[in-house]
């Protein structure tokens, strides 16, 4: 099919960040840049986090070690390197040392394509506030937050125990379900921004912010990316009710630090993916990049926005687990995927049943729209009309009488019908009754041998 | 470290990589990004198999993948490096390792060879593979790239989706048919006729209210001076031990422990807990033994 184009015509392809005058020293300023304002933020976030949910349940939080408790992550982060580190000896000792590291390594890796800003002058060159960017940085991000998972399912297996090992397990079963729904719901925004890079993704949203066209995937994003981090309510491979500490049970000391250090990061990490992706990136919110000029969307204004926009998704994070309880976990999987797969799959054929009408026909945007909208109220209207599903009949309690050769085959009996004793078996039952009659005094005995054996009613109890 | 992690994202996009492809002569940066990887990838691909536990033989390959993309990447060929990761490393691998968890960590394959003549086979397939491999090798020394940049010219992603979505589109769509057959096969063999209603946690609870069960978790054993042991009743609000705090099967064993031996004081004003706990009939009913004089009045007294 040569006549099919696939580049808009319609939809302008933004142009990305420009990176010819970066030298390498200013690509060694961003990198370190990054991996310090990553490390910083960690600690603000985990003092960030305990205030919010302190205050949301009433009581002061971390008060103590400078003002507002700010240096109270700090001193958490001395101890924990200062603790001894335990090395189980039933640990798969290489993969037990290489676990954390992956995860911290693949969390460190997506802030490099993530635009903190427009162009800036740093030392009199001009450079965009991003330490990178390409074609399909946005895979690329998908590619290192996959990865990182082998972190958390590596450790899990290598500690050689049973609750972190069923916390790997969950994991890699999380991820396979869930990342399915996030890279899902994605594609709805490469389809509109006509692009997979990150900074021409932020460059699409001059006029729209794709969270507002796009709700249904932002909010699939929103739902995949809490899953994503393993926070509440999806904290399955760690679940401190249910698994003690899942997968990092058995880490302590560093290598515990490291995890935690990675968990915190990739918090930040899918933060910032949701505002380049969905929140506008950089750009100002409530209309003022109006104010003279677009002043407030030039040079170092837009990081403040950014900022804003990252923090905003970071006391969402805090507010859901303050809010939530835990999934369980058939719960999780059923929502993953009956809800969350087919519901991005069906957006994005409408997406892309839209987009190709704006790109193959002469309908303009308006009456699109207009159309949509007749679809959609038609649609709902109709639905009022469905008959709501009745009930399934209660099955009677009274079992039916077990017929051996129902529909004329042989058959094994259904839940709640017992199968009658052979005849051979009748026979020798009789006997056995016979006898049983005759030696009454040695069975006896043989019963009071067996009350040692737990009867089945006892077995029903919980134990606390 | 972290440093020049976050730096190594940068290198795809470094616009000296980008020059070498099309020349067809690598350039001090691809050979050392060479020569770095390829012994890494040679020595993971003879992890695979030569490692004894069989994670460390998928972790080898996940190795062998990563490096493989990042030579993608290097050559030119983001979008296919990506999606390596994204596709083999995530999703296949991952799901490799789910199944190695779900069989167990200790188990080892059964080295009974069940086909005849299984070695000879093998050697000779092996053969032949060395044999295509090296022709490509050779063959492959000696040539000049051509068009990189035009198929790269609106961005590799653009240049392959034209290609697929394009040239290859009906066997993109056979392949797309057969992978749906083949999940949708899986679909079938294991789907099993559900042949009762399903119960849901409201007909669970409520079932379980209506039975007269024990609704709470059962008394934790006791804490005492001497003794935390499980084997070691709790005492009840009446002071009296519980014997349903002890696990059943210490129980059953006769393996329990009086409370009189532990308990640090013991005196004449505490003979309750040298009573041996007989109870009220049922030795496995739960809460502690009615008292022997009433407080209230109202509760039930021995």
């Amino acid at each position: 099919m040569p006549g099919l184009t696939l580049v808009p015509t319609q939809v302008a392809v933004a142009t990305g960040a420009d990176f010819s005058n970066d030298t390498w020293w200013i690509v060694a300023i961003k990198a370190v840049g990054v991996v310090v304002f990553l490390l910083t933020s960690v600690l603000i976030a985990i003092w960030f986090e305990r205030k919010v949910v302190a205050r949301m349940q009433i009581r002061p939080g971390p008060n103590v070690h400078g003002p507002f408790g700010l240096l109270q992550s700090l001193a958490d982060a001395m101890k924990l390197l200062l603790k001894e580190d335990i090395n189980v000896k039933a640990a798969d000792k290489v993969l037990y040392l290489l676990a954390p590291m992956i995860s911290v390594f693949a969390s460190l890796l997506i802030f490099a394509v993530i635009p903190l800003g427009p162009e800036v002058s740093i030392f009199g060159v001009l450079t965009p506030l991003q330490l990178t960017d390409f074609p399909v940085s946005v895979l690329y991000i998908l590619a290192a937050a996959s990865f990182g998972v082998y972190g958390i399912v590596l450790g899990g297996w290598a500690s050689g125990s049973t609750y972190p090992l069923l916390g790997g397990v969950r994991s890699t079963a999380q991820v396979i379900s869930y990342e399915l729904a996030m890279g899902l719901s994605l594609v709805s925004v490469f389809i509109l921004a006509g692009s997979m890079s990150t900074s021409q993704i932020v460059a699409s949203q001059d006029q729209i912010w794709w969270f507002l066209p796009l709700l249904p995937a932002f909010v699939i994003y929103f739902i995949s990316m809490v899953g994503e981090v393993n926070r509440l309510p999806f904290d399955l491979p760690e679940a401190e009710g249910e698994l003690v500490s899942g997968f990092m049970t058995e880490y302590s000391s560093m290598k515990f630090a490291w995890f935690f250090l990675a968990e915190y990061i990739n918090m930040l990490n899918v933060s910032a993916i949701a505002t380049t992706l969905f929140f506008g990136g950089w750009r100002a919110p409530f209309g003022l990049h109006l104010i003279n000029d677009g002043m407030f969307n030039e040079g170092w204004w837009p990081l403040l926005w950014f900022l804003a926009k990252l923090w905003t998704f970071m006391f969402l994070f805090v507010w859901i687990r303050g809010t939530l309880l835990r999934f369980r976990y058939d719960q999780f999987m059923k929502f993953g995927w009956k809800i969350l797969i087919p519901a991005a799959l069906a957006w994005i054929v409408m997406v892309a049943a839209v987009q190709s009408v704006r790109q193959f026909t002469d309908i303009d945007l308006q009456t699109l729209l207009i159309a949509l909208g007749v679809v959609a109220v038609v649609g709902i209207g109709l639905s009022f009309l469905i008959p709501e599903k009745k009930a399934p009949p209660a099955t009677g309690s009274e079992p039916d009488e077990f017929d051996a050769f129902a529909g004329g085959y042989p058959v094994p009996p259904l839940p709640g019908q017992t199968l009658p004793p052979s005849p051979r078996r009748r026979a020798r039952m009789a006997q056995e009754t016979e006898q049983r009659t005759a030696t009454a005094v040695l069975t006896a005995e043989a019963d009071a041998s067996t009350t040692d054996q737990p009867s089945d009613g006892e077995e029903e109890e919980p134990r606390g | 470290m972290s440093a020049s992690v976050v730096a190594l994202g940068s290198l795809p996009a470094a616009p000296v990589l980008a020059s070498l492809a099309e020349t067809g002569r690598t350039s001090t940066g691809e050979e050392v990004l060479f020569w770095f990887i390829a012994p890494v990838m040679v020595l993971a691909a003879l992890g695979l198999l030569f490692a004894r536990k069989t994670v460390h033989a998928a972790m080898s390959v996940v190795l062998v993948m990563v490096c493989l993309a990042i030579l993608y990447v290097a050559q030119e060929a983001p979008f296919l490096g990506v999606v390596q990761v994204i596709v083999y490393t995530g999703a296949v691998m991952m799901l490799f390792l789910f199944v190695l968890m779900l069989v167990g960590v200790d188990s080892s394959d059964s080295l009974v060879e069940t086909i005849a003549g299984q070695r000879w086979i093998g050697a000779l397939l092996g053969l032949g593979l060395a044999g295509v491999l090296s022709g490509v090798v050779l063959t492959a020394a000696d040539m000049t790239p051509v068009g990189l940049e035009a198929a790269n010219a609106d961005t590799n992603a653009v240049g392959v989706a034209r290609i697929i979505f394009g040239d290859y589109v009906f066997a993109l769509e056979v392949v797309g048919i057969l992978l749906i057959t083949a999940a949708l096969g899986a679909l079938v063999l294991t789907h099993r006729q559900r042949l009762s209603r399903r119960m849901g946690q409201k007909e669970r609870a409520d079932a379980r209210v209506s039975a007269g069960s024990v609704l709470t978790p059962l008394p934790a054993p006791g804490v005492y001076a001497r003794s935390n042991a499980m084997d070691v009743p709790a005492l009840g609000p009446d002071g009296r031990p519980l014997d349903s705090s002890i696990p059943r099967v210490l129980r059953v064993r006769g393996q329990e422990r009086a409370v009189s031996e532990v308990a640090a004081f013991q005196g004449p004003d505490a003979p309750h807990l040298t009573e041996a706990d007989e109870g009220t009939g049922d030795p496995d009913a739960t809460g502690s033994t009615p008292p022997e004089r009433s407080i209230t009045g109202e509760e039930p007294i021995r």
